[in-house]
């Protein structure tokens, strides 16, 4: 027996209840209570569930498979992450590299990810200390704005944001040292039983809450209204491709498939036991999480108070943090602290059962490979996860945050997911795949899901795949397929063409130019550290129906009288105060209008910065992937050893199981 | 809420919910695999 086995024969799951609350809890995060409404509402409301429950069926169940099975395919040879779980699937040198995506994934998105759960934690401790009481919904989000901003501190602790990041980060550090059943699954068995928990009490608040919290004068003021425009069917909608994309990017990414995740916490199990029933079980849990949790507190209750108009202008991830505080400060002092610990530590809990398993990949490479001790393994990826993770701290403003985001954390998983749908059903073959994920299955697996496995969610991937390489200008569809092709700045093709930076697009300048089209509304200075302040507002003209509601697209204004125009702030500079304004309130600008000088060292730098790090780590990922392919050949590692007792052997015909 | 709207909630939320129910119910009342299996908890020797 080798060393690896010995090691890893020390790491396994307690229970099969636990492996499955841990997989839901690798699942569940922040975007089911915040991304999901936002989609549904955006997409159709009652009637975007159909496509999204339809591509649940014919690709996120089938993901799940390919993933639980792949994951304990390569445990049977003692590898617990991608990268020689996909070279013992394929024999290619090409494919173990791709492999990598499954742990550069991880740590990209974890070096983020424990920023925002960070958030939460002090977000509990600004709820139990009511520092949001009193304050106007402005305030507390401004407040939010000042806690990111590293050099403020909201606690009178320096570095605070700093402070709960490392704080968090080494929780989390702690916990994957103490192993999975030790660590991972403990959490998950009291995270997400107190995660619904918690999501069911502010669940009921949002199905109840009516217009009872109101304001004077707010006429779409009324929880019904947001759960309306949530569910309501619009039909119509099914035949936009916008909508079937839309709902497809939802279920890829609340399942967290594409990520190396699932493949790590499958490798612990054995051949013996089921993944058929186990995966769609964590799939069906998270689901439930999402659709049944998540749909009932976001959006009925920031409608019971700030109206549908104000909702769907805002709605959006932003919300947890500078609008929930907000609301929960309307139900009293003792609601209000209940109701933020209760939000704020829901969202803890579906974040840190997310960012523990990122840490599992890069834990089981480096044991399998390096002999490390799981002490070892964890907080060397807590290390890298630091300096990967302090420039989204430090430098969040300035957007390397959201380029994490993008790349490893949206990209990369899209580009993975299709790569592992491929291998499983044509490198590695249809007719072992299906027999893989039938191996132990406590349920019967519908035979009809094997030529959806071959054909179908690959190319659901793939289409998935292709419509964020170029996605259209506005996601219009129906235009480019027209032959008006403009790309959107948010496709892959514009990202790298930094299409969205339309000004300031020099790593340093002598001048800022304003990035909208405008007129300056206001010069001022900032409270907390004297720096100018320019706002550049923009005319906008509103529909509203006679009972006060706004108007949308395919709905006519039947009174023009019902037309009303207002000037709305649009971008906010806070410029250094020993720099030079070049405009004064009332000038017009354009996008390009020079507003200050002094020397700037613009957005686009910081941006760039972010890409060469994850670069950077990626291609140190693979270099540790050649060190560990050249010590096998030295050792005389085949791969071919299997090491899971319970494995029937290649001829053992499942349907007998 | 319109009727439709309501009709839709309830059918997608309580399906979910029923579906989510039986799934786990299968996990908790299926009979363990003879060891050696997957789960510690249940060894006779601990690993």
């Amino acid at each position: 027996m080798s060393d690896t086995t010995t090691l890893n024969k020390q790491e396994s799951w307690g229970s099969r209840v636990g492996l499955i609350l841990a997989m839901a809890g690798n699942a569940v995060g922040l975007g089911n209570f915040l991304r999901f409404p936002v989609q549904a509402v955006q997409n159709g409301g009652g009637a975007f569930i159909i496509p999204y429950i339809v591509c649940f069926l014919l690709m996120g169940i089938p993901m799940l498979w390919i993933e639980w099975a792949t994951g304990r395919f390569g445990g049977r040879y003692g590898n617990h992450s991608t990268p020689f779980i996909l070279d013992k699937m394929t024999k290619s040198n090409f494919w173990k590299y791709f492999g990598v995506f499954g742990i550069f994934t991880n740590i990209g998105v974890a070096a983020y990810y424990c920023y925002i759960e960070s958030w939460t934690m002090a977000y509990v401790y600004h709820s139990i200390m009511q520092t949001f009481s009193a304050k106007t919904q402005a305030e507390v989000a401004a407040f939010f704005n000042s806690y990111v901003d590293v050099a403020y501190s909201t606690t009178g602790i320096p570095f605070e944001a700093v402070i709960f990041y490392i704080v968090c980060l080494a929780l989390n550090t702690y916990i994957l040292s103490r192993g999975l059943s030790g660590g991972v699954e403990k959490v998950a068995k009291i995270g997400m039983p107190l995660l619904i928990l918690f999501g069911v009490f502010l669940a009921v608040r949002g199905l109840t809450l009516g217009d009872s919290g109101a304001p004077a004068g707010c006429a779409d003021c009324n929880a019904y209204l947001g759960l309306n425009f949530l569910w309501e069917p619009k039909f119509e909608s099914i035949l936009d491709p916008k909508v079937w994309l839309a709902a497809a990017g939802q279920i890829f990414f609340t399942l967290s498939v594409g990520m190396g995740t699932i493949q790590c916490y499958a490798s612990y199990v054995k051949s013996r036991d089921d993944i058929a029933l186990n995966a769609m079980s964590a799939g069906f849990m998270n689901g439930f999480v999402e659709i049944v949790l998540g749909a009932s507190i976001v959006i009925p209750i920031a409608v019971g108070y700030l109206g549908l108009d104000w909702v769907l202008d805002n709605a959006g991830f932003s919300m947890a943090f500078q609008t929930m505080p907000y609301l929960f400060a309307q139900w009293g002092p003792f609601l209000a602290t209940m109701a933020g610990v209760m939000w704020f530590g829901l969202l803890f809990f579906a974040g840190i059962t997310s960012s523990l398993a990122m840490g599992t990949p890069w834990m089981g490479f480096m044991r399998d490979e390096f002999n490390w001790s799981r002490e070892k393994a964890a907080w060397s990826f807590g290390l890298v996860t630091l300096v990967m993770g302090l420039p989204t701290v430090f430098f969040y403003q300035q957007g390397v945050f959201d380029e994490y985001d993008y790349w490893a954390g949206t990209v990369s998983l899209v580009i993975f997911a299709l790569a592992e749908s491929l291998i499983f059903a044509w490198l590695f073959g249809i007719r072992r795949g299906w027999r893989e994920i039938n191996l132990g299955a406590d349920i019967q697996v519908p035979t009809f899901y094997k030529p959806v496995l071959k054909y179908v969610t690959p190319s659901l991937l793939l289409v998935v795949f292709l419509s964020a390489l170029v996605t259209p200008k506005g996601n219009d569809w129906e235009a480019a397929f027209s032959g008006k092709w403009e790309l959107d700045a948010s496709s892959i093709i514009g990202k790298i063409q930094h299409k969205g930076i339309v000004a300031n697009r020099a790593y340093f300048s002598d001048v800022l130019e304003s990035e909208v089209e405008g007129v300056v509304f206001n010069i001022g200075r900032t409270a907390r550290r004297n720096r100018h302040l320019v706002e550049i507002a923009q005319q906008k003209t509103f529909y509203r129906s006679p009972a006060g509601v706004r108007l949308y697209e395919g709905e006519e204004a039947v009174d023009k009288s019902l037309l009303f125009d207002s000037l709305v702030v649009v971008k906010a500079y806070r410029i250094a105060p020993d720099k030079e304004l070049l405009v004064k309130v009332g000038d017009k600008v354009e996008v390009g209008t020079p507003i200050a000088k002094g020397g700037f060292v613009n957005d686009i730098f910081y941006i760039d910065m972010a890409r060469l790090l994850l670069m950077g780590l990626f291609i140190g990922i693979c270099v540790l992937v050649y060190v560990a392919t050249k010590k096998r050949e030295r050792e005389g590692k085949t791969g071919d050893e299997i090491v899971d007792e319970t494995y029937p052997g290649d001829d053992y015909d499942v349907t007998n199981s | 809420m319109t009727t439709s709207a309501l009709i839709t909630m309830i059918t997608v939320q309580g399906t979910v919910t029923l579906v989510t129910a039986y799934l786990f119910w299968r996990v908790l009342t299926t009979p363990p695999k003879p060891e050696p299996d997957s789960f510690a908890d249940n060894d006779d020797v601990p690993r």
